[in-house]
């Protein structure tokens, strides 16, 4: 592990969000940087899926701000957020099932084309370039994630892991610089999580920046470069996953009042984080 | 991909608007091309509410009101102030998108059931000012002498005949301008808000300036239809700029198969036909009418059109299915 940390691609200081009384994230002040994985953990209810909300766009911070590759981005509306190149996909396999593999990947491209309606009814020059440049642009991301095999085929037809897959797609068709996964391997057997984390691997080697929420620590230790731990929906610790483990904030989060959350080295429980 | 939607293709619109097209030919009397005149307007609306109900997933209950514009817009443009109708119509068509824009503006704010509502209250108020403004829209009495379509390139389009290639062309346009933006870019970013909104923006598509798109494609034909309507039948009250109208298509497009390209002038044809037959009957009509409507319902959800697509779909499915598995 190189002691220098590399630039960080994403900066965020003292981001906070409350919904009424409730402060789901609190002060966090943390850094992704390039090139590596940044895994977020924390117990049920931690604030981690709030956390990625809030990078995204998804929801306006109440507090604080984020910098992207030295921009500020804190105020932007979700597909500005995008364009500028942080992707996301979704805890459930969220996608359009109904659509096919290689749709579900257009719609991921759309960020990076302009045609409107305008061009759409005049059959202009940008509206056929665009098309064209969607058709590829999908299929190069279906290609990172292993499916363009299956690019006619619907959505909803394939495996879970297949749904993953599609919905990396999509994100990695927007053409990202920084990825956001919220729990990437969740409703997936031990096989699929391998062959989930063997892909992750391939995208960071790639170039790509991935900042990861994830239960199953078995991933988050065999693929994080640097963890964040949110506990309260604040940051509790930040560093290398051998010195996260080592913490005593940490351990006590996880063994101390929330034992029942989700153990440190075990998988928390199905389905039950709605951070 | 979409292209199941787009069934019956090209070619399959080009005969039905052929045939459409020899209809006067065959000298049918007055009565035939009213019915054809009347459905073509009405299925042109009904495309209207499908450009937004079928396409991005998203009600909008305020389409007669619209109509009502494109309609009072040509009526008072030609009446009052003297236009030719072919200057006048495409002014209605941009009023009514301009409309559309200021709606979308402040009903966008709302989402789901709320929007509906809420298009159904402009709904209300569209067709209360329009039966208000005295001074412009003639008020209760209405709008008495609207004149018909003017020459053009020499061809006299005011009779019975000849208006009906006016309808139909302005038919084929709608379904042209839908069928375009429906397999296009933005027509696909439609289809990821229709399916589901939050993920469509989490992919990056900027939700609002399409759905602010699509709502003021939606109205300018709604408004095309309405003008359509204005020169063709010469006279407008403001009853039929009311909710009532918007449902009455809402239900042709039901019938015929929401988010189809053949379901609105399918349904239209099929229940304004029908209305017509049963108008004999008088208030028992009602009794063939909603029994049928139910059948319709619990057996054809999806409508006449999207029972054709089902099948196609499964067919195509169940073809990949096939070679997916061999491979």
């Amino acid at each position: 592990m190189p002691e220098a940390a590399p630039e960080p691609v994403l900066e965020v200081r003292d981001l906070g969000i409350h919904f009424g009384g409730l402060h789901a994230v609190r002060d966090v002040t943390a850094s992704v940087p390039a090139g590596q994985i940044t895994a977020i953990i924390g117990p049920n209810g931690a604030g981690k899926s709030t956390f990625f909300n809030l990078i995204s766009g998804f929801y306006q911070p109440t507090s604080g701000s984020i910098r992207f590759l030295g921009e500020d981005i804190t105020r932007l509306k979700t597909h500005q957020v995008v364009a500028r190149g942080i992707a996301r996909t979704f805890q459930t396999t969220t996608i359009y099932k109904e659509l096919s593999v290689l749709d579900n990947a257009m719609i991921g491209h759309r960020v990076r084309t302009r045609a409107g309606l305008l061009d759409a009814l005049l059959r202009t020059g940008r509206e056929r370039q665009d098309e064209q440049g969607s058709r590829a642009g999908a299929m190069r991301a279906l290609e990172r994630v292993g499916l363009a095999s299956q690019a006619g085929r619907p959505a909803g037809a394939l495996t879970q892991e297949g749904q993953k897959r599609v919905g990396i797609a999509m994100a990695l068709a927007s053409d990202p610089r920084l990825l956001l996964l919220d729990e990437p391997a969740a409703g997936m057997n031990p096989e699929e999580t391998v062959s989930l984390m063997g892909l992750i691997r391939e995208l960071v080697a790639g170039g790509l920046t991935v900042a990861l929420v994830e239960h199953k620590m078995s991933l988050v230790m065999g693929l994080a470069d640097r963890i964040l731990v949110l506990h309260h929906g604040q940051k509790i610790a930040q560093g290398t996953p051998a010195e996260v483990s080592r913490d005593p904030t940490v351990i006590e989060a996880y063994l101390g009042g929330h034992a029942h959350g989700g153990q440190m080295g075990q998988p928390g429980q199905a389905g039950g984080s709605h951070a | 991909m979409n292209r199941a939607a787009f069934k019956p293709g090209p070619w399959g619109w080009l005969v039905i608007f052929a045939l459409a097209a020899l209809l006067p030919l065959l000298k049918p009397g007055g009565y035939v091309l009213d019915i054809g005149i009347n459905i073509m307007i009405w299925a042109m609306l009904a495309y209207g509410l499908n450009v937004m109900l079928g396409y991005s997933g998203l009600l909008s209950l305020a389409h007669a009101g619209f109509f009502g514009i494109g309609a009072y817009a040509v009526g008072i443009l030609t009446l009052k102030a003297h236009w030719s109708f072919w200057l006048a119509l495409p002014a209605g068509v941009l009023i009514s998108a301009l409309g559309g824009l200021l709606l979308g503006l402040v009903a966008f704010r709302t989402r789901g059931d709320a929007f509906a509502i809420f298009t159904l209250g402009v709904g209300v108020i569209l067709q209360l000012v329009i039966n208000k403004w005295d001074a412009l829209t003639g008020g209760n009495e209405g709008l008495n002498g609207v004149p018909p379509a003017t020459s053009l390139l020499g061809i006299d389009f005011s009779k019975g005949a000849n208006f009906y290639y006016v309808a139909l062309a302005a038919l084929a346009l709608t379904v042209l301008v839908v069928a375009r933006t429906r397999g296009s870019v933005f027509g696909r970013s439609l289809v990821a808000i229709r399916g589901g909104e939050d993920l469509a923006r989490s992919a990056g598509i900027d939700v609002y300036t399409h759905k602010l798109r699509a709502l003021m494609l939606s109205t300018a034909i709604a408004g095309l239809a309405g003008g359509v309507y204005a020169a063709y039948v010469g006279f407008l009250g403001s009853s039929v700029t009311g909710p009532v109208t918007t449902f009455t298509v809402l239900l042709y497009l039901l019938v015929g198969g929401v988010g189809t390209l053949a379901g609105p002038l399918l349904g239209t044809a099929l229940m304004y036909g029908l209305t017509q037959s049963l108008k004999g009957l008088q208030d028992y009509q009602y009794i063939v009418f909603g029994p049928l409507l139910v059948l319709l319902v619990m057996f054809v959800p999806q409508g006449l059109a999207g029972l054709w697509d089902r099948a196609q779909a499964r067919r195509v499915a169940a073809r990949t299915e096939r070679t997916v598995d061999h491979a």
